[in-house]
């Protein structure tokens, strides 16, 4: 059991565990999100219980962040140990004739999510931190009304952070369409569910991003 | 035909190594690529010239022996063939043809084209087996039931050859799907139950001390593999490495 995190199945099955996790996460995240398309009031309300929720804050909230770190740092480690494992390459490699593209480019697909996430972080997280647990400002309002909405749809308004946001998406979209069922393959789940798996990875690996997306653009076109 | 071969040329293991470029007229498409490399030997021969050094056997296909990355595929553009089963008539006159030994850092190369796989045989040697008692009162392996799906899957498992394409093709050179059809092929059986903690912790951990990569799932492996091994034998393999981790 020690020894489980320094074999290479042990490292790709954590792998795997911290992907399902965030693919988790990103099913919350959306579900919150879609709200502040359909009612402003629903969307400031669920806000405001998960930045102030106890739970959520003090439970949550550090294991997403662990799990973030961890899933990059890992794929990160495992690139650098793979990338070893061929001291001399190929003079001609046709790796198209036998897998995708974004089951090979998987570290550069994870790169540009990671730049959007510290941007991501940069517009949302870091300021409801200093909100929050700097200046102590737990009430979420400003000037006599929840602040959420109006933040959420302040930072949609610039057309560069929607674009950047979209592209962001499109590679959440390329990492997820090969990193869902490989999370599955990884932990040994390959079976008579594999097929119907493999149709339900495509909707979400394209359903939930493309979700994301239709956000972003619905406040930018929206926004008062 | 008349085509170009690039060939990669390196004296012994610890030369550095390089493409070599030959011109190789009237090749049969009925010759398989390995006869066509017996004729190119035979001219280099004929004009003093060192011959190319490939592996090869058996010629039929289920040695596992011959090697070679064709045009950036393991034993070339064909599907569910070796090498040496691979006909001349899958290329064009006047194509350019490139002809590299299969690479990993685990398989080194030891002349040209012939890499040394010896790292298969240790990780066989740390698991791959069964014992069986033959004091005399020996079972018959016939008079165990086993279910048929099981039996199959076992079967098919054991056809792999070890010729080593799964770590040629693979980005990360991971010998995943090899480790996993020899855990698997005594795992699905009754015959593999007694050593199955030890064979696959055993066998898992002679794999990475190879220096093998880790298996990222891009299932290059399976579309390469000349016996068509499943990559549902690496996630059997992962199964049954996570139970016997928690179990030792």
């Amino acid at each position: 059991m020690s020894g489980l995190l320094k074999s290479s199945i042990g490292r790709k099955f954590a792998m795997a565990l911290s992907a399902l996790f965030l693919m988790i996460f990103l099913l919350q995240h959306f579900a919150i999100n879609i709200l502040s398309v359909f009612s402003a009031d629903a969307f400031n309300k669920a806000s405001h219980f998960m930045g102030t929720f106890w739970a959520v804050q003090y439970l949550l909230q550090p294991v997403l962040i662990f799990g973030v770190i961890f899933h990059f740092a890992m794929g990160f480690v495992l690139e650098i140990k793979n990338k070893s494992a061929r001291n001399v390459k190929y003079a001609k490699n046709n790796g198209g004739a036998n897998s995708t593209w974004m089951s090979r480019n998987m570290i550069y697909s994870g790169l540009f999510i990671l730049i959007f996430l510290i941007i991501h972080f940069i517009d949302f997280w870091i300021p409801e931190m200093n909100t929050k647990y700097i200046q102590g400002d737990f009430s979420g309002m400003h000037n006599g009304e929840f602040r959420y909405f109006h933040e959420l749809q302040e930072k949609f308004v610039p057309m560069w952070r929607v674009a950047l946001y979209c592209l962001g998406f499109v590679f959440l979209a390329l990492h997820l369409l090969h990193g869902f069922n490989s999370a599955f393959q990884s932990v040994g789940a390959n079976n008579k569910y594999t097929k119907g798996l493999k149709t339900f990875s495509k909707i979400y690996a394209i359903g939930l991003p493309l979700g994301f997306i239709i956000i972003a653009l619905f406040h930018h076109f929206n926004h008062h | 035909m008349n085509l170009t071969l690039k060939i990669w040329r390196q004296k012994n293991a610890s030369d550095k190594g390089k493409m070599v470029d030959y011109k190789i007229n009237d090749v049969s498409p009925d010759m398989s690529f390995l006869e066509m490399l017996d004729v190119l030997n035979t001219q280099l021969i004929e004009s003093g010239d060192e011959p190319v050094a490939f592996d090869h056997d058996c010629r039929e296909g289920i040695c596992g022996m011959c090697s070679l990355y064709i045009n950036g595929e393991a034993h070339g553009p064909d599907r569910g063939v070796t090498t040496c089963q691979l006909h001349m008539r899958k290329f064009k006159d006047g194509d350019t043809i490139y002809i590299e030994p299969f690479r990993a850092k685990a398989f080194p190369v030891i002349k040209d084209l012939v890499v040394d796989r010896s790292s298969f045989d240790r990780i066989q040697h740390a698991g791959g087996f069964i014992s069986v008692n033959t004091s005399g009162n020996t079972q018959d392996a016939n008079a165990i039931p086993i279910n048929k799906e099981n039996a199959d899957k076992a079967f098919d498992a054991a056809t792999c050859i070890g010729c080593g394409a799964c770590v040629a093709t693979c980005k990360n050179s991971s010998a995943m799907l090899y480790v996993s059809a020899k855990v698997s092929q005594f795992a699905l059986l009754p015959q593999g139950q007694v050593e199955a903690t030890d064979r696959v912790l055993n066998m898992v951990k002679q794999m990475d001390e190879e220096g093998f990569g880790n298996c990222t799932n891009t299932g290059a492996c399976e579309v390469e593999c000349p016996k068509g091994i499943s990559l549902e034998n690496i996630a059997r393999m992962n199964t049954e490495f996570l139970k016997a981790s928690l179990k030792g």
